[in-house]
């Protein structure tokens, strides 16, 4: 490996269901605030890297180019890269290649998102993931395989619907510390049972927001990183992995892509033990049963037995092992490509002890962010440590 | 850094701020329109179909017989070797009771939901699971596990897609109307 690469610097806008600003503009406010947050300006950037989901939401084609400006990556080294939903956390580990490999020093990692030009809901965008000749003339929607998956998870282990809600109450109240955020909220378990049905075993207040939203971080090899801030947080490990995109034959109760992903990360960052070692995670949650899903498929639950976890407080911010104290996907907003890279920020911040009322107890000093997108079949993974 | 310290951009719109053109936006559709070859597979499995059968592609060297029907096996990395016809009927690996549409618009009260379903077709390795939908069932009886079989448009009305099945119905009616799979 060509060096060690440290975050040292983050941005980002706040999440709303339709910002006035572009998604080039939104980039440019996260990225100029993650610039002056390590006192850098883009000249001294040697490559940017951008991360954005699907075209069809903004319905501008090439989308990498149009957000290049905002981006700051004219004149520059600069390309994008998208896996869907698994976006906002692939973006540090692009970022990563680029400075690992030793032959730039510094990054700057930008995720932008504009859902709201997609009308009458970006939920129609989706439609063309499926496949265009079996699945398509089924008219589905895309809240169908995320209904399909929760309640094979359901199934599977014996789970309730009562005991997965409380993903939604946890992370909306959360959120209620992060200024970012478009959902905040104190609900109960009832008001989330009681929300309107749209696929059942799927709530309204099971699904996070569709947002506009952007957030960016920097990057630097080890000895500007050292130079430039007292608090570098390293990236120590990171993985990816796609499972089979005939989403129906899998085995929809257990990510094992996010497993794969998440062995990969954890190999590299020499983690033995992810239950112990890994102790505070930002696991991707746009639906409640998918931090549970993913918890287990990060290795952090046993099968089946995160819902335990989160009904015993353990997954709480004073918990013994905090999932999503952002507030999530569900509380702080969902810009997709955004939503990742908010979450790796929120444990940079938090492995910094800077994350203010959201700041776990006990100085953590090593933590995780994961996302998941593509055809529900992508999983990434990345493994922070401050020392 | 804090985020609390972070002079944070995205001005919140309302739908109103644009409708009483507080500020401006254009609206656009896009007019395209797009033709999907079938290919080889995907193209006898609609052949099929429309003969009211439903057929999978078998690989000689990790025996699965797989569902839609590739020419090529992913696992393997190898040509796939031959046709294999499935039965109509197949089990629920699991389902949702579903009041969206496609484009977000809710389905009318009164009106009957959607009940997408994987669906394990007999005949298929095991797991070889396809989307498809329920039909002439009440939702409330819908379980994971129950036996389905397939009901097909008649002859002159199919046209070589996954539509030429209308949906899958139980094999067997509902014993009692208690039985539920809603937890
Ligand atoms: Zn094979």
């Amino acid at each position: 490996m060509g060096q060690r690469v440290a975050i040292i610097g983050a941005g980002m806008t706040k999440f709303v269901r339709r910002a006035q600003e572009t998604g080039k503009e939104l980039a440019w406010q996260a990225a100029k605030a993650a610039l002056d947050s390590c006192g850098l300006t883009l000249k001294d950037i040697d490559c940017v890297s951008l991360g954005t989901a699907p075209d069809a939401f903004d319905g501008v084609h090439m989308k990498g180019e149009y957000l290049s400006d905002g981006s700051g990556g004219w004149r520059k080294p600069y390309i994008r890269h998208f896996v869907g939903g698994g976006t906002g956390v692939f973006a540090p580990i692009h970022g990563w290649f680029h400075v690992a490999s030793g032959v730039f020093d510094t990054c700057l990692v930008v995720c932008s998102e504009k859902m709201s030009s997609c009308h009458p809901h970006p939920q129609g965008a989706f439609k063309t993931i499926f496949d265009h000749t079996t699945e398509q003339p089924l008219d589905p929607t895309l809240i169908w395989i995320f209904a399909l998956e929760y309640n094979r998870y359901m199934q599977t282990y014996g789970i309730s619907k009562r005991d997965i809600a409380l993903v939604s109450v946890k992370n909306k109240k959360n959120a209620m510390d992060h200024p970012a955020a478009q959902l905040p909220m104190e609900i109960t378990v009832d008001d989330v049972l009681n929300s309107e049905l749209l696929a059942w075993p799927v709530n309204r207040l099971d699904i996070s927001p569709a947002s506009d939203g952007a957030a960016a971080i920097v990057l630097a090899g080890e000895r500007t990183a050292r130079r430039l801030t007292d608090k570098p947080v390293w990236i120590e490990g990171v993985g990816w992995n796609l499972d089979t995109a005939y989403w129906a034959t899998r085995d929809l109760s257990y990510p094992r892509y996010v497993e794969k992903a998440a062995r990969m990360a954890y190999e590299m960052a020499g983690i033995k033990e992810p239950k112990k070692e890994i102790e505070i995670a930002e696991p991707y949650d746009p639906f409640t049963y998918k931090e549970l899903h993913h918890m287990e498929g990060l290795l952090l639950a046993d099968r089946g037995e995160a819902p335990q976890l989160l009904v015993d407080g353990v997954t709480q911010r004073d918990g013994d092992r905090p999932m999503c104290p952002s507030g999530g996907a569900l509380g702080v907003g969902n810009p997709i490509s955004a939503t990742g890279l908010m979450k790796v920020i929120e444990i940079f911040l938090q492995l910094r002890g800077e994350a203010g009322k959201r700041q776990v107890p006990g100085n953590p000093t090593c933590g995780l962010a994961q996302a998941w997108g593509d055809l529900m079949q992508v999983g990434t993974v990345i493994v922070l440590k401050n020392r | 850094m804090e985020l609390e310290k972070l002079k944070m951009g995205a001005t919140p719109l309302k739908e109103t701020d644009v409708k009483e053109g507080k500020v401006l936006s254009l609206a656009m559709t896009p007019d395209l329109s797009y033709a999907w070859d079938n290919g080889v597979a995907i193209g006898r499995y609609l052949e099929e179909l429309k003969n009211g059968r439903i057929i999978a592609r078998k690989c000689n060297k990790c025996n699965r017989i797989m569902l839609p029907p590739r020419m090529f096996c992913e696992l393997c990395w190898r040509a796939t070797d031959e046709w294999v016809y499935c039965k109509d009927t197949g089990t629920v690996n699991t389902f949702s009771i579903c009041y969206v549409n496609w484009d977000a618009s809710r389905i009318p009260p009164g009106q009957p939901p959607h009940i997408p379903a994987v669906i394990h077709v007999d005949g298929a390795s095991h797991f070889m699971g396809i989307l498809h939908v329920l039909g002439e069932v009440d939702p409330d009886d819908v379980k994971i596990g129950m036996k389905v079989k397939a009901v097909w448009k008649k002859p002159e009305e199919r046209e070589g897609s996954i539509t030429d099945i209308m949906y899958w119905k139980p094999l067997r009616p509902a014993k009692s109307k208690k039985a539920t799979g809603r937890r």
